[in-house]
């Protein structure tokens, strides 16, 4: 006879309120568990999305997302020749903002490269990759663009000729793909002005063959950092592996974010223990009478501390399953990824079931305090 | 278990028990020496603070003596300063039932399986439980509300279903605690005259602490307390 789940039954509506309040606290908690993830995968999701083993970037740098880098364009050719490198390509980045189609701003991480060289967007789910030399762009879909929208940037019009899924920056913001020579363009072309201004100051005007970096996939039997260290005996240039790339993103570039999050989280898990805590007590207040006769009765220390170990199980799992169920019908509203897989669910369940297993001990103590001669008298 | 027709099933021989310390020290029970025998309901009356409630918690084995000693359905329990039994749950759970006051059945349990909780707690499976709880409660005339819970049972269908789950384990002891104090006059004497058939068929020794002058004429004894000492021991219709 399961005394935990009788009484559940019997307090029915009261169980499930509390499980209720409890569910929203617990689905708080795992969003943020979510959204630290979801830092942490938009933050690789550019590098990955590029596919690159190698990235080639100006001397004591760690860019191009950490830190400023440019080299000149034609590294990318010296690139290609080193032995073991499979193919390079050269890329810049920006962020930009323009005016959405139909009103509002756009926020977009623009990703400029050479068509058919290494940089350009990962699977395509909608329209086609870029074809023309110029003024066409691929875009994600987060950003909002049906294919055939436009865009007007740095005075030319872009046209959205294909889409992708789930790439974002680091910032959440959306990628999308444009030409090299589009991107260089935007980038350090100045203005019809500035140029002017530059020109009589005797500066000439400066070419726009710069990138931010060179990546290069290198070939399957060839070691990574065996290139990268060829790379760096060139005095005027950095190499960072994928990896080396990736520890450089979620180590620096999203490490404050992570940290806030984290312990965000951390705060969030020891509030839940705390009101499961309080809430177990409660409950085991509300018993002392019927404890105390089931003590009187003869009922082992066990049955009484499975009466109240079951229901902080119990609130903790029902909480956890509708907070759950909450989240996952309105993560995607959220204008961050909230990357929620089977791993972080499974883990945060066992974590919520250890909170629930030390935040009944206080009900446990108080439980096993009772006398049995409580049941006596009025 | 032990114990023949005549044989005592509660013996206390100078049972002692006092609170606090120093000046502070109250003396609640001094020199009690009672027996009850099997198949006898006696009655522990006396006023406010006469030790009566002391006296029961000791039978219970919550409370500890501090002399004297005490011997439930044959063995001796507790003698030279010590339990001589180390399990004490387990020794109420096989030789003692309990009555109390306010019925105290657990509000989450029907009827049966209230009766059916004292059962399974001494390792009797669950569906041996419920059948024997059940024809307990037919044997107590309440079997029709087999399937209700505790909040819609009456006053007196509550105690019914409360002598049952003390009768459960078929203890030879059985201890309540004013048993008729929540009752009308009618169903006080229901319930007593079921005590007093449940002694006779079941060769219990039942003991009840009561206030209630209504039913002083159930027991087989009626012993009187006063500042922690017997003052009076009756058979009943001497004590009207």
């Amino acid at each position: 006879m399961n005394l935990a789940l009788r009484d559940i039954r019997h307090n029915l509506g009261r169980f499930l309120l509390t499980c209720l309040g409890l569910g929203l606290l617990l689905g708080v908690a795992l969003a943020m568990v979510g959204i630290y993830r979801g830092v942490v995968e938009d933050a690789l999701s550019l590098p990955r999305a590029l596919g690159a083993d190698l990235w080639v970037v100006e001397e004591g740098t760690r860019g191009p997302f950490a830190e400023s880098s440019r080299i000149p364009g034609d590294v990318r050719e010296a690139v290609a020749r080193l032995p073991g490198v499979r193919e390079a390509g050269a890329v810049t980045f920006q962020t930009a903002e323009v005016a959405r189609p139909g009103g509002g701003v756009l926020r977009l991480q623009l990703v400029a490269y050479e068509p058919d060289r290494p940089g350009g967007p990962p699977v395509l789910t909608a329209g086609r990759g870029i074809a023309r030399g110029r003024f066409e762009m691929v875009a994600d879909r987060r950003a909002g663009l049906p294919v055939g929208a436009t865009l007007e940037m740095g005075g030319q019009r872009f046209r959205v000729v294909g889409l992708t899924e789930g790439a974002v920056s680091s910032g959440g913001d959306p990628l999308a793909w444009i030409t090299l020579r589009d991107g260089q363009e935007l980038q350090f072309r100045l203005a019809p002005p500035a140029a002017r201004r530059q020109l009589a100051a005797g500066g000439g005007t400066a070419g726009t063959d710069t990138v931010n970096a060179v990546i290069a996939r290198v070939s399957p039997n060839q070691r990574v950092e065996a290139v990268a260290e060829e790379v760096r005996r060139w005095k005027h240039l950095s190499a960072l592996t994928a990896a080396e790339q990736e520890a450089v993103l979620t180590q620096s570039v999203v490490a404050r974010a992570r940290v806030q999050l984290g312990m965000f989280t951390v705060v969030l898990l020891i509030a839940s223990a705390v009101v499961v805590a309080l809430i177990v007590y409660t409950l085991t207040l509300d018993k002392l009478r019927e404890i105390a006769t089931l003590k009187l009765i003869g009922a082992r220390d066990r049955t009484i501390v499975g009466l109240v170990v079951q229901q902080a199980m119990a609130l903790g799992i029902v909480g956890l399953a509708g907070g759950a169920s909450l989240l996952f019908s309105v993560k995607d509203f959220f204008p961050r990824r909230v990357a929620l897989g089977p791993e972080e669910v499974t883990g945060f369940a066992l974590l919520v079931a250890a909170i629930c297993l030390v935040a009944s001990l206080l009900g446990v103590r108080l439980a096993l305090r009772v006398e049995p001669a409580q049941a006596l008298g009025g | 278990m032990g114990g023949t027709a005549s044989a005592p099933l509660v013996v206390l021989e100078g049972i002692a028990k006092g609170f606090g310390e120093g000046e502070a020290r109250v003396q609640a029970l001094s020199d009690i020496t009672l027996s009850v025998e099997a198949g006898t309901v006696v009655g522990l009356r006396g006023p406010s603070g006469s030790g009566k409630s002391t006296l029961l918690n000791l039978i219970a084995c919550i409370l500890e003596p501090d002399a004297g000693r005490l011997a439930l359905a044959g063995e001796t329990v507790w003698e030279g300063g010590r339990y001589r039994r180390r399990d004490l749950r387990a020794l109420r759970r096989e030789k003692i039932g309990f009555i109390f006051q306010f019925h105290n059945l657990l509000p989450f349990l029907d009827a049966t399986d209230n009766v059916a909780l004292a059962m399974t707690l001494a390792g009797t499976g669950l569906a041996e439980a419920r059948r024997r709880a059940r024809d307990l409660l037919d044997y107590l005339e309440v079997g029709r509300r087999a399937a209700a819970m505790p909040a819609k049972l009456s006053g007196g269908e509550a105690q019914r279903v409360a002598i049952a789950r003390a009768l459960a384990n078929r203890p030879r002891i059985i201890l309540a605690d004013e048993p008729t104090a929540a009752l009308d006059s009618e169903r006080a004497r229901v319930v007593m005259d079921l005590l007093r058939q449940v002694a006779r068929e079941q060769r219990a020794a039942i003991l009840v602490v009561t206030h209630d002058e209504k039913i002083f004429d159930r027991f087989d004894r009626l012993v009187s307390l006063r500042d922690g000492r017997i003052e009076s021991e009756l058979v009943p219709a001497k004590a009207a």
